[in-house]
């Protein structure tokens, strides 16, 4: 496969993914919002949005207060954030342009849909009784344009360059949002009722508060949810999952390209391997914020590495 | 877009539509190749023809069959019309055009080898060496060099009008990077789907194997250092061009990579792409970018869309472009008066197709003519493209008449002059009923060991009425072209016998 058709396909599958992302976070965040007062202050939801999203320097150099509307503005529709909403759906879709005989219809179908859709909204998404609906419609296009991908690519290059940008901005999703909430998990903040929300918000965000009672059958405790979202494999947003994947794509990769490995495959199976045989208190013991900034920064290595072997031939 | 030069394309020929020979009723009553035609108009009537043409366009929409415009406001993804009744043509008058253009692409292509080596024919004094050498479409970056097999122009789209029954012209050669081969294909696939029992009532001679015979055509063109299977790719300017459709189209039907500048690299002479197996060496590049943008090393230092060292590799023997830079020289339309002599100089024979009368303003004699009937002449640039400087004459002011006759007279050798011809017409769905449109006719002429024509082509029509102009972008629309096999055809297709 041509590395310029695998570079689209990666960050086609990447954007799409982080555009869903942003509107789970900010789903989550209206809720709270909706619930500080009730808490008795003390949320300060959108500036833990803005970071967990890695878009708190782009915003703060643009504005001098963090307040609901510009941050809302902000990661939903402004054109000089390169991951707002709008801006991921725009460049999902020109990835997907530039090699559209890579795409099948439905795939294709999807994406130009959301786009001309998103460019009727985009005045208006942003009102505060249109924001939810807004949301909800970002989050369900992302779920329809995966399913299309997952139900008619044919299983080649095409499809594993675009799962494998899925999986690892899915990866880095779940340790920003783990990572913004650690202080609620494992410092100072963690007990009472404001964290207990904030768990919640969190489980909530990657669709996981049913999932966290089918597996531990309890109340909510911190640890076990650091533990659901860092090392569970049945939970699909999980750094364990989501790596898993990543190490296996780049596997198939490898074959199917006459067996080329580099240091990208290494670092996968290295991170893989570390969270496959983690456990959750060490973790803890050796502070949850160093090992997600540690995930991060390992992901953001990992992507480089991908990119230089195989998207810059 | 349909037509041109990747560019875009007019045709500017008036005539009064009174005139105008009509394909299928001339003569009286219906000609024969239409008669299945005429038939089916009368079994089905005007209606079912146009709920035909609401299937047709739904069928180019979900297909995705658009061609780009950028930078125009609007839809930048725009549909071309289809017109659902065909264009047809009896297999004697596709036969004698087919021994015709296979003359003249010959002949084209042995002017190149000529100019860009040894000038036999400028020494000859049959073509003003002036006209060649300081034309902007001579590359001097290509003499003493000839590609394999002699070949400039691999693919290529003559332009022909018809004013009468036995009356072909050849109002213009496409020796460069000529578009529109994809709306040939997917017609008569949507005809095939609209029309099923039409189709099966006609002997109906196939072109859906033009991408096999595109990839066979690039294929013998390997170069000499091509080793094994031939590596063949499309090179686009990229998805803002508009017809990048079509360049994915033919790639898709071929099973080649479609790919664009930074997709390619060259070391030590050799032309790589960027694949993530490694680098994977090309051989055949079928290049849709202009001679300009190939490679800034050579020709515009600017370009960001071409491959830097291409050419080399190409003078190198280590990768064949189609069509070869410079092959504009052929097609420049200060040439294009001499292609029937170039017929007779270089294969000694009567060229089979006419060409327009043209008058090179250039030389005196014409320039006199020409000022005297601006007013029953069509007046365009010499070079250029577009429908820049075009004066109309029987359409034209007075004022206007002046003003050409002052930038004639000020720099004649731009401009050249044809007569206007009266351009045949073929029944086409226009608003509400059917009415006579001009149409003319794109065949493709594939060049590589063995010339190659699929039957038929690609014709344009111009869909307003008394227009001339089938450009897509004024208003033009195709039609599917027929070309019907001899013999009667037969009266229903074939079915499975059963019992016995």
């Amino acid at each position: 496969m041509l590395s310029r058709t695998a570079d689209s396909l990666y960050w086609m599958g990447r954007y799409v993914e982080r555009a869903g992302n942003l509107a789970r976070g900010m789903q989550v965040a209206l809720r709270m919002a909706g619930l500080a007062s009730s808490l008795g202050g003390g949320v300060d939801e959108w500036r833990t949005l803005l970071v967990a999203a890695g878009a708190e320097p782009g915003f703060l150099a643009k504005h001098k207060e963090v307040t609901p509307e510009a941050v809302i503005r902000w990661l939903a529709l402004d054109a000089d954030n390169p991951s707002s909403i709008a801006n991921c759906i725009e460049a999902a879709r020109g990835n997907g342009r530039a090699v559209r005989t890579a795409l099948t219809v439905d795939m294709w179908e999807a994406l130009n849909d959301t786009w001309r859709e998103m460019r009727a909204q985009a005045p208006t998404a942003a009102e505060p009784d249109r924001l939810p609906q807004f949301l909800e419609w970002v989050r369900a296009r992302t779920l329809l344009f995966n399913g299309a991908a997952a139900d008619t690519m044919l299983r080649n290059d095409g499809w594993r360059f675009t799962h494998l940008g899925v999986m690892l901005e899915r990866a880095d999703n779940t340790a920003r949002l783990l990572d913004a909430k650690h202080e609620t998990i494992s410092g100072e903040g963690s007990e009472g009722a404001v964290a207990y929300a904030q768990w919640q918000a969190l489980l909530r965000s990657v669709s996981a508060l049913r999932s966290y009672q089918w597996i531990y059958h309890t109340r909510l405790q911190p640890k076990l949810v650091a533990d659901l979202l860092i090392l569970r494999p049945e939970l699909p947003r999980s750094l364990l999952s989501c790596h898993s994947r990543v190490e296996q794509v780049l596997d198939r990769i490898a074959e199917s390209n006459g067996g080329r490995r580099g240091e990208a495959h290494r670092l996968a199976g290295e991170i893989h391997a570390r969270l496959r045989y983690g456990r959750i208190e060490e973790i803890m013991e050796g502070g949850l914020h160093a090992f997600l900034t540690q995930a991060i920064n390992r992901n953001i290595d990992l992507g480089r590495e991908i990119t230089a072997f195989y998207l810059h031939g | 877009m349909v037509g041109g030069r990747e560019s875009g394309f007019r045709i500017n020929h008036v005539n009064e539509s009174r005139r105008a020979f009509d394909e299928m009723h001339a003569g009286g009553g219906v000609r024969p190749a239409y008669a299945g035609i005429e038939a089916w108009l009368k079994a089905h009537g005007l209606e079912a023809l146009a709920a035909k043409r609401a299937e047709a366009e739904a069928l180019f929409r979900r297909v995705g069959i658009t061609f780009a415009v950028y930078g125009e406001g609007g839809d930048p993804e725009r549909l071309i019309p289809f017109d659902v009744i065909p264009r047809i043509l009896a297999r004697q008058e596709w036969d004698r055009l087919a021994r015709g253009l296979t003359q003249r692409v010959k002949a084209l292509n042995m002017f190149m080898a000529d100019v860009y080596s040894k000038r036999e024919i400028l020494r000859a004094g049959l073509i003003p060496p002036s006209l060649v050498l300081q034309n902007e479409a001579f590359r001097p970056e290509m003499q003493g060099f000839t590609p394999p097999g002699g070949v400039y122009t691999h693919i290529s789209g003559i332009d022909l009008v018809r004013t009468g029954p036995d009356d072909f012209y050849v109002l213009e050669d496409n020796c460069r990077t000529p578009s529109g081969v994809s709306y040939m294909l997917e017609n008569r696939e949507a005809m095939l789907r609209l029309f099923p029992q039409l189709c099966a009532g006609h002997r109906l001679m196939p072109v859906g194997h033009y991408p096999e015979e595109l990839l066979e055509t690039l294929k013998e063109a390997a170069p000499p250092n091509c080793q094994g299977e031939p590596c063949v790719a499309i090179l686009t300017p990229g998805h803002y061009n508009s017809a990048y459709y079509e360049h994915c189209f033919l790639a898709d039907e071929m099973g080649v990579e479609v790919v664009e500048g930074f997709d390619l690299f060259v070391e030590d002479a050799v032309v790589y792409m960027r694949t993530t197996a490694g680098p994977k060496r090309v051989d055949v590049l079928y290049r849709r970018l202009d001679d300009d943008y190939i490679d800034p090393l050579v020709f515009r230092p600017d370009s960001m869309l071409g491959v830097p060292g291409i050419f080399a590799a190409y003078r190198a023997g280590n990768i064949t472009l189609a069509n070869a830079p410079g092959a504009g020289i052929a097609d420049d339309k200060a040439i294009y008066p001499f292609v029937p002599d170039m017929i007779r100089f270089y294969l000694d024979e009567a060229p089979l197709l006419q060409n327009v009368p043209t008058y090179l303003c250039e030389r005196e004699s014409d320039r006199a003519y020409v000022l005297e009937h601006l007013h029953e002449l069509v007046v365009k640039l010499a070079r250029g493209s577009g429908g820049y400087g075009m004066l109309i004459g029987p359409h034209s002011t007075a004022e206007q008449r002046e003003e050409f006759a002052r930038r004639i007279k000020a720099r004649p050798a731009d401009y050249i002059a044809q007569p206007t011809l009266a351009l045949s017409t073929v029944p086409t769905l226009a608003g509400s009923g059917i009415a006579p449109r001009h149409v003319d006719l794109r065949p493709y002429i594939l060049t590589g060991k063995d010339v190659r024509i699929v039957p038929g082509g690609l014709t344009r029509v111009a869909l307003r009425e008394g227009s001339l102009v089938v450009n897509s972008s004024q208003g033009g629309g195709t039609k599917d072209t027929w070309v019907l096999d001899d013999g009667p055809a037969p009266t229903q297709s074939q079915s499975q016998k059963m019992g016995g």
